[in-house]
């Protein structure tokens, strides 16, 4: 199993192991004692009190005042089943990702995401100045601006806690264990051992989401044992951190603005021939 | 899942319209209750749009006003020096305010990040806005002739890079529109600063020194017309949200005004009325079609289509190739 230390890239010297979520979908019964946990240690503000009409899910989705966020999928069983009305529930807790290769800090102008030294993701509330531009470059749709504030917010790992040795205040309350918290490379062998486990006993679309560090994320810090495709649970199939591609991107601009400075050049030449 | 079914019926109908859809596996039509996968930005169209047509408009303008200088000019000069100090000026003012948290702009000063377009163009205008606004007080009041000049190199060195880096900026998001158009997005932007700034020399110079300005405002609209066309035919189905609704419109209107602003500059350009009613298009069809390309990327966010559509292709490319 490939080893991945952004903590390291990040210039940590000595530093604890990364750590992260693994998320076991196969037992999560939508309780949102996380959502609820998480709301109540981090002190995140309300966020809309609606009804959706989206089965259980009256959260919506991931949001600046929602860092924890389980999706309730009704899916009809196949005919064959006796049935008519049965359904097959998906549950899922959703959160930020704490991607290896994290595009919102990669663009964050002002430096206020940063690295810690778990390997996890956070914003600097004193820091940043609101200006967005993670919220459009987070594949996932997690982190956004909130607009009591103006800042950019998301899932912190509850770095205050981990940092004193406690578990994230949503694991903590997760009564399935469905929420995992621990070191990345042991998460990723219980992970391996249980989508095993289910897929020999049957359920043949349990597949894990985000624990290969070849993916276009490097992997991510919460990953996620899901029982159908991404999308489903309004997960994108195969993300790309956007700032992949931004070395190409730079060539380019540095090409047109180029050409752009030569066409100045090329329209302007002759006129002073002209002249007189 | 009523949600879902909608999705599925939309791209079935879709399915005919776009050949290249049919080659690989049709994308599964899965969405959570259709909700998009990716946030929308946070940007607001008057401030970002604004700013991507008026610094590619001062960007160009100094690099124009530096080679129409050298070259003997003096009143295109002047006029594109005062553009471009004013179209700058106003960016400034458009991008602190559209900040969630604007007293907090010099927090951009704290760290450079080649990893983050915002963090280099901040440096870019930090460097730019200073030197434009000199180069402009030098030519107007006709003092410090030299200052002025290294100032009006300067601004051009540095505009070239104002005008352009704005297409990283929004292609290096997640936003399938602007990220899919990242190879061609810095010629497309390139060539409508030039039609912009050509297109205002046009507005307030005559006939006989408006030469440089209609030959850069012509040149720019061609390359920015190919590059438009390049990159749609290139994206695909992500080209769709270029030709639907509000952005799609907005688009047309834009490729109209800047076709004809550009025809019209060099047929009437011995005409004031001419030259002035087509620089005025110009100008227009510039700032249209940013407004449309950020429009386009808006609607492209909001539909989990765009989002999930292409990474399956993608994943089904690769499955066929044997390399998942």
């Amino acid at each position: 199993m490939s080893s991945t230390d952004p903590a390291a890239w990040a210039g940590y010297g000595e530093h604890p192991p990364r750590v992260g979520f693994f998320t076991d979908t196969s037992v999560c019964i939508g309780c949102k004692a996380c959502e609820v946990a998480c709301k109540e240690w981090n002190a995140v503000p309300e966020d809309g009190l609606l009804l959706t009409g989206m089965s259980y899910d009256n959260t919506g989705s991931l949001n600046a005042s929602t860092w924890r966020h389980v999706a309730f999928i009704e899916q009809p069983t196949p005919p064959a089943d006796d049935d008519d009305d049965a359904v097959r529930w998906l549950m899922s807790s959703d959160v930020c990702k704490h991607c290896t290769e994290a595009a919102c800090l990669d663009v964050c102008p002002t430096g206020a995401l940063m690295r810690t030294e778990f390997g996890t993701v956070v914003v600097q509330d004193d820091v940043c100045n609101g200006c967005g531009y993670c919220v459009s470059a987070c594949p996932f749709g997690v982190i956004a601006r909130r607009e009591s504030d103006g800042g950019a917010h998301k899932c912190t790992l509850c770095y205050d806690r981990i940092g004193d040795g406690l578990t994230p205040a949503c694991a903590k309350a997760c009564p399935t264990e469905s929420i995992q918290f621990g070191p990345v490379d042991e998460l990723r062998e219980r992970a391996q051992a249980r989508v095993s486990e289910l897929q020999e006993s049957g359920e043949t679309r349990a597949r894990l989401y985000l624990e290969n560090p070849d993916d276009g994320v490097g992997g991510a810090g919460a990953f996620f044992l899901l029982l159908d495709e991404p999308e489903v649970y309004g997960l994108p199939p195969d993300p790309v951190a956007t700032t992949r591609d931004l070395p190409r991107m730079w060539r380019h601009v540095a090409a047109a603005g180029a050409s752009l400075a030569a066409g100045a050049l090329i329209a302007c030449l002759g006129a002073g021939r002209r002249r007189t | 899942m009523r949600a879902g079914r909608a999705g599925q019926d939309r791209r079935a109908t879709r399915g005919g319209r776009g050949g290249e859809e049919l080659l690989v596996p049709r994308a599964r039509p899965d969405s959570y209750y259709g909700r998009p996968v990716i946030k929308e930005t946070v940007w607001e169209a008057p401030d970002i749009a604004g700013y991507l047509f008026l610094g590619g408009l001062a960007g160009a303008s100094s690099l124009l006003a530096a080679f129409a200088q050298l070259s003997g000019n003096s009143e295109l000069p002047r006029v594109s020096k005062v553009a471009a100090t004013g179209a700058i000026g106003v960016s400034l003012a458009a991008l602190v305010h559209d900040l969630g948290r604007p007293a907090r702009f010099l927090n951009m000063l704290r760290v450079f990040k080649v990893t983050s377009p915002m963090s280099v163009g901040t440096w870019l205008l930090t460097g730019y806005g200073p030197m434009a606004g000199a180069a402009a007080a030098s030519a107007v009041t006709g003092r410090m002739p030299r200052a002025g000049a290294a100032a009006t190199a300067g601004a051009a060195a540095l505009g070239a890079g104002v005008a352009t880096y704005t297409a990283a900026l929004i292609c290096d998001t997640a936003v399938p529109a602007w990220h899919e158009g990242y190879r061609e997005m810095p010629f497309l932007f390139a060539g409508s600063a030039a039609s912009a700034a050509g297109g205002l020399g046009m507005l307030a110079v005559g006939p006989d020194r408006a030469g440089p300005a209609v030959r850069f405002a012509a040149g720019g609209a061609v390359a920015e017309l190919s590059a438009k066309r390049l990159m749609l035919r290139r994206m695909g189905a992500t080209a769709e949200p270029y030709q639907d609704g509000k952005a799609g419109r907005l688009l047309r209107a834009a490729e109209a005004l800047t076709a004809g602003g550009a025809a019209g500059a060099v047929l009437a350009r011995r005409s004031r009325p001419g030259l002035v009613l087509s620089g005025a298009a110009l100008l227009a069809g510039s700032a249209l079609t940013r407004l449309g390309i950020f429009e386009a990327g808006r609607a492209s966010a909001r539909d989990p289509k765009y989002t999930v559509g292409p990474q399956r292709e993608r994943l089904a490319g690769r499955a066929g190739q044997g390399t998942v």
